[in-house]
């Protein structure tokens, strides 16, 4: 059985200088094979007495263990150094751009809106919306705005012919809401609206949020937290806000909202007017079938774009409608 | 309206600054807008007598004067035509600074020493006035300190008043705001009638009492209208914005600045027999004092003799009737005209004056006496003269109601959110004039006072108090409700979801307005009349959008015209179109696209976009919705006619998908291939509710045929018939290629199908799917002429 030692230490050595998978399988069948030196080994057996049998054949399954597994750990060697090599000839500069799309984005004015919505959608008010084109009687005489009124004047009004016009902003929305609905109504109503005025501070359309509060116990101390709180949510800082005493023919009483914006040469404040409000006037629920001694509401309106370029930063106002895609990118 | 500190002080004085004044009355709703010095700053300027005069001897239009500054008699080179002997004037002496940091030295004028300077009214930053000398009056002081003598350390305030608070539009209304807030009791001036020393009465008649319920008239004889406004008058004008004219005009603007009654002064000799006080009779013609001729309207309030018209009531004279320096004997105006009647009347005719300003929001209606005898006496100490009885036409039922109002301290509380106490709110009501007529149980009936006609009802009254009061001291709480939930339909999307999509298909959203050019209109949609506006800002913007499109490729244009080669843009809005007597507002969705499909890079090439890249992510929009949209090959006059979708759901229409037009692509001046879009928003937001199916445990079968058919032949037709015959089995149809090609001939088109069966409960057999598969060949060959592709 010398023989059978030999024959170990050669497929040792030949499985050690195996270079290729193909060479190693091949020793493989050369030494373990079906007719594989080793294996043949076994036929040698049958010469053997009964009592020798068991000890030789264990000697050959040993002499066929120690092969493969010097077969099996050059393998594994052999295999590493394929996935390395197939690895290394795989690398790619990972540092190119990728394919594709890039991304868009959405225009200032709806972003700043969406989030405007999202505030108040999450206190449960609806989102409503309403004609452009708007009547006499929903943008100005339901309000409290009759024909005589010299807040028409304020409006500067598009029209298409006496009774037809543009919407000067959304509280027709309101109206129309409150003519089909019952209270209580908690409301926004985003949207476009138009004044016939074009220079450096205004475009002849713009975007208003207006936001209506009816129910039976509602005070203008509710409306006071509602403005600040919307308007430190929105800036998400802990900014001054003042109620100043105002007019609007839809709301008494009603107030002009200032907002903490720097301080002035002498480090007072410097206030900046961001947004009106006030409590809805009487006539206005009575235009629209509900009883002003049982319900009471707040109203408050204010321009999308201004709280987009305080936001933003935005220092020209018309830049929103020219759509200058250099500037569009700028809002992911 | 604009004051001047000074005089409000003479009113109220409060022991606050000028700032802490301002700030004040801003709270109360009376926003300042603004305030500016009254004089420019300025130092060792005094009160100078001309001495004498002396011609220069080497310059025509320079003066030698000597000139007294209160100490000693200086020798000044002046060039003003006004400089002569007596005269008292500003004289910045040597070492003086002039408004502009201009400092006074000695110096020669043309070889003569000059030491100091005579000043006009702008070299002091008072007015704009350089044609002379200001002139002082004879009485001033020689030597005082000239910002002294004319009280210049003064401001004008500028408050930017809401139109219902015409109370204070006169210092009188303002100092009783002042008044109220700092409680103290502003000091009018005494108002005492005067005596008539003659019967001369003006004829009045008024025949439109509706619109002027009470019109007064006085004649004044024998007035020296040479005389001169004092400057205490002047310059209270002056600080309030106003040009000293005459004494007759300077006073009638004086008393409507201080008690906010519009006033007017006729030539008496010019009023022909008397006063009519009437509607303009149509195609009537007025000359205006500011010397333009108008063409008055039957619904025009006008003030006429008996011949003509010589005024617009409450809006602005006539110039034939206006007083001159000649006039002798004149005639007072003190009147109340109806607000409604005068609203917009002064617009109409291009027209804003003080006075319309001010009856258009409500002139308090029982001010016109008091206003009249405040002005006769102002006159009288100026051009002197001698009055005679006023004459007042009232018609009390068309003056205002005296209004009631209950207030009830609950609704008082409810609305402010807080219980202010009776005492303070008492205080409140009377400072402001309100008299408490009766204390009622729950609250108190007010009696509103003549000049505040925009407190109406309970909820002004209460406005009143919480301005008073104070906004910012009212409490804040949060709003209580119900926290019921609302629906929310599933099949609905969102508009921020559609959004959301293209700007991850790289699109960017715009806003463009909602009025567009009509002839870019004219060639997007020729055959839509869009609305037209009756006044647009320009005519570029003067009709309503038919389509989203007009406003898209005019940017598109814009960012061409940028360098911005590649142009992905959406827009959701309102398009408007006239239908019969309605006006139909629908919300589209529209897109535009030109350039490389992707940014340019080493991966992604530049390949330009094409009708199948948008009508992809259009397809991945409806299937993101749920909705099955079919696209139907049509002809749009926008678009190119072979490259045009109409998009259809359930066979209604639901938009368009195409190429521009070529024609109208170069008329725009733009560049590239634009492709574009436009749906119809409503009908797409609604899809479907997800409904679970069982999925086959079966293996799925697949079979590929390539087939050549005419170019006509849409593949939604080729689809169409090999559904028809593939079985209900047939689980998916795929065009894998479509080849045009010579070899197959001219006309023709090569298209690859594949096609998928599975069954939910068993396995197809290979006999089933042969004959499916060789039915829809055979269907195809037949129906569509087509041949197998070899």
């Amino acid at each position: 059985m010398e023989n059978l030692e030999q024959l170990v230490q050669d497929g040792l050595a030949a499985a050690e200088k195996a270079d290729s998978l193909q060479a190693l399988d091949q020793i493989r069948v050369e030494y373990l094979g079906k007719k594989g030196v080793i294996t043949q080994q076994a036929k040698t057996l049958g010469k053997l007495s009964a009592e020798e049998r068991p000890a030789a054949g264990q000697k050959i399954n040993e002499a066929k263990g120690q092969v493969e597994q010097a077969i099996n750990a050059r393998r594994a060697d052999l295999e590493r150094v394929a996935i390395e090599q197939k690895l290394a000839s795989e690398s790619i500069d990972v540092t190119l751009p990728g394919r594709g799309q890039n991304l868009g984005g959405l225009h200032p004015v709806t972003r700043t809106l969406q989030r405007i919505e999202e505030f108040f959608s999450r206190a449960g008010y609806t989102v409503e919306q309403g004609p452009e084109i708007e009547d006499d009687y929903h943008n100005f005489e339901a309000l409290n705005i009759p024909g005589h009124h010299p807040a028409r004047a304020m409006h500067d009004t598009f029209y298409f012919n006496p009774g037809t016009l543009l919407r000067t902003h959304t509280s027709p929305v309101q109206i129309r809401t409150m003519e089909a609905g019952k209270p209580p109504f908690r409301m926004i109503c985003p949207g476009r609206v138009y004044r016939c005025d074009s220079d450096m501070t205004h475009t002849p359309m713009f975007h208003q949020v207006e936001g209506l509060l009816v129910d039976k116990n509602v005070s203008f101390a509710d409306l006071k937290s509602t403005v600040e709180e919307f308007l430190r949510v929105f800036f998400e800082r802990d900014l001054q806000v003042r109620f100043r005493p105002s007019y609007f023919p839809f709301t008494e009483p009603s107030a002009e909202v200032d907002i903490e914006w720097g301080r002035e040469a002498d480090g007072s404040i410097k206030w900046l007017e961001i947004m009106g409000c006030g409590m809805v006037h009487p006539k206005v629920f009575e235009h629209c079938g509900i009883d002003a001694e049982e319900y009471r509401g707040f109203a408050f309106g204010l321009g999308v774009e201004r709280m987009a370029m305080l936001r933003y930063g935005v220092n020209d106002l018309r830049m929103f409608f020219e759509n200058d895609l250099r500037f569009l990118r700028q809002f992911r | 309206m604009k004051f001047s500190e000074q005089w409000l002080r003479e009113w109220v004085n409060p022991e606050i600054s000028s700032q802490e004044l301002m700030d004040q009355i801003t709270m109360a709703g009376l926003e300042v807008d603004g305030f500016e010095p009254v004089a420019g700053r300025f130092q060792g300027v005094v009160v100078g007598e001309v001495v004498s005069v002396e011609p220069h001897p080497d310059a025509d239009k320079l003066r030698v004067c000597q000139v007294n500054d209160g100490s000693q008699t200086l020798q000044v080179v002046c060039g003003a035509p006004n400089v002569r002997q007596g005269l008292k004037v500003p004289f910045a002496v040597v070492g003086a600074v002039l408004p502009g940091d201009f400092k006074i030295r000695k110096a020669k004028l043309r070889g003569q020493a000059s030491e100091g300077m005579l000043c006009s009214e702008a070299e002091l930053g008072l007015s704009e006035n350089h044609d002379g000398l200001m002139e002082l009056p004879a009485d001033a002081p020689v030597g005082a300190e000239v910002s002294d003598y004319l009280r210049l350390n003064d401001v004008a305030i500028d408050v930017d008043l809401t139109p219902n608070r015409s109370d204070c539009l006169s210092v009188k209304g303002i100092a009783r705001e002042v008044g109220v807030l700092n409680s103290l009791v502003a000091q009018a001036p005494e108002i005492d009638p005067v005596e008539a020393v003659h019967s001369e009465v003006p004829d009045i008649r008024v025949d439109a009492p509706e619109a002027c319920p009470r019109y007064l008239g006085r004649i004044l004889r024998n007035v020296n209208l040479q005389a001169k406004t004092p400057l205490w008058m002047q310059e209270k004008l002056r600080r309030s914005g106003l040009r000293s004219i005459d004494p007759a005009v300077d006073v009638t603007n004086y008393v409507m600045l201080e008690l906010g009654q519009p006033m007017h002064a006729f030539d008496r000799d010019e009023i022909s027999k008397g006063i009519v006080v009437r509607m303009a009779k149509p195609a009537e013609k007025l000359v205006l004092l500011d010397g333009q001729e108008v063409e008055l309207t039957s619904e025009t309030l006008v003030i006429a003799d008996h011949e003509k018209p010589i005024a617009i009531a409450g809006i602005m004279g006539g110039e034939h009737s206006g007083v001159s320096q000649k006039a002798r004997d004149l005639v007072l105006e003190s009147a109340y005209f109806e607000p409604i009647a005068l609203a917009g009347k002064a617009r109409h005719y291009g027209l804003h004056t003080d006075a319309s300003h001010r009856f258009e929001r409500g002139v308090d209606y029982e001010l016109a006496r008091d206003a009249m005898e405040r002005a006769t006496r102002l006159l009288m100490d100026i051009v002197g003269g001698e009055p005679g009885e006023i004459v007042e036409v009232t018609s009390h039922e068309h003056l205002p109601e005296k209004r009631t109002i209950d207030l009830r301290s609950k609704r008082l509380a409810d609305v402010l959110g807080l219980d202010i106490d009776r005492t303070t709110v008492e205080e409140i009501l009377i400072r402001l004039g309100l008299q408490i007529d009766k204390l009622l149980k729950d609250g108190w009936r007010i009696v509103v006072p003549s000049f505040r006609p925009d407190i109406t009802i309970e909820e002004d009254l209460i406005e009143e108090v919480g301005r008073i009061y104070g906004y910012n001291n009212l409490p804040v709480t949060e709003p209580t409700g119900s926290l019921g939930l609302r629906e929310n339909a599933e099949a609905t999307r969102p508009i921020s979801a559609l959004k959301n999509y293209f700007v991850s298909h790289g699109y960017q959203e715009a806003i463009t307005y909602s009025f567009v050019d009509p002839r870019v209109q004219a060639q997007i949609d020729p055959e839509r009349e869009g609305i037209v506006l009756a006044n647009p800002i320009s005519a570029d913007l003067s009709v309503m959008r038919t389509s989203l499109w007009s406003g898209l490729l005019k940017t598109v244009a814009y960012n061409q015209n940028r360098q911005q080669p590649r142009i992905r843009l959406f827009e959701t809005g309102l398009r408007f179109l006239q239908d019969d007597q309605r006006i139909d507002q629908k919300p589209m969705l529209a897109g535009v696209v030109v350039g490389t499909q992707y940014p340019e890079n080493w991966a992604n090439g530049r390949r330009n976009a094409d009708f199948f890249d948008v009508k992809g992510e259009l397809e991945g929009l409806f299937s993101l919705l749920g909705v099955q949209i079919d696209f139907v090959g049509s002809w749009h006059p926008a678009l190119h006619p072979g490259q045009t979708a109409e998009l259809l759901r359930d066979g209604e229409h639901v938009g368009w998908l195409g190429t521009l037009h070529p024609q109208i692509q170069k008329n725009l001046e733009l560049n590239g291939t634009i492709l574009m879009f436009e749906l119809s928003l409503n009908s797409i937001v609604t899809g479907y509710v997800p409904n679970f199916k069982e999925i086959s445990k079966f293996p799925e079968v697949r079979r590929d045929l390539a087939i050549i058919v005419g170019n006509d032949v849409a593949f939604t037709e080729v689809e169409r018939v090999a559904r028809k015959h593939a079985g209900e089995r047939l689980t998916a149809l795929r065009a894998f290629d479509v080849y045009e090609g010579e070899s197959l001939g001219e006309g023709n088109r090569s298209l690859a199908l594949s096609l998928f069966w599975q069954h939910p409960e068993r396995t197809l057999n290979e006999d089933e799917v042969h004959s499916l598969f060789n039915s829809v060949i055979d269907a195809l060959k037949e129906e569509l002429g087509a041949t197998l592709r070899s």
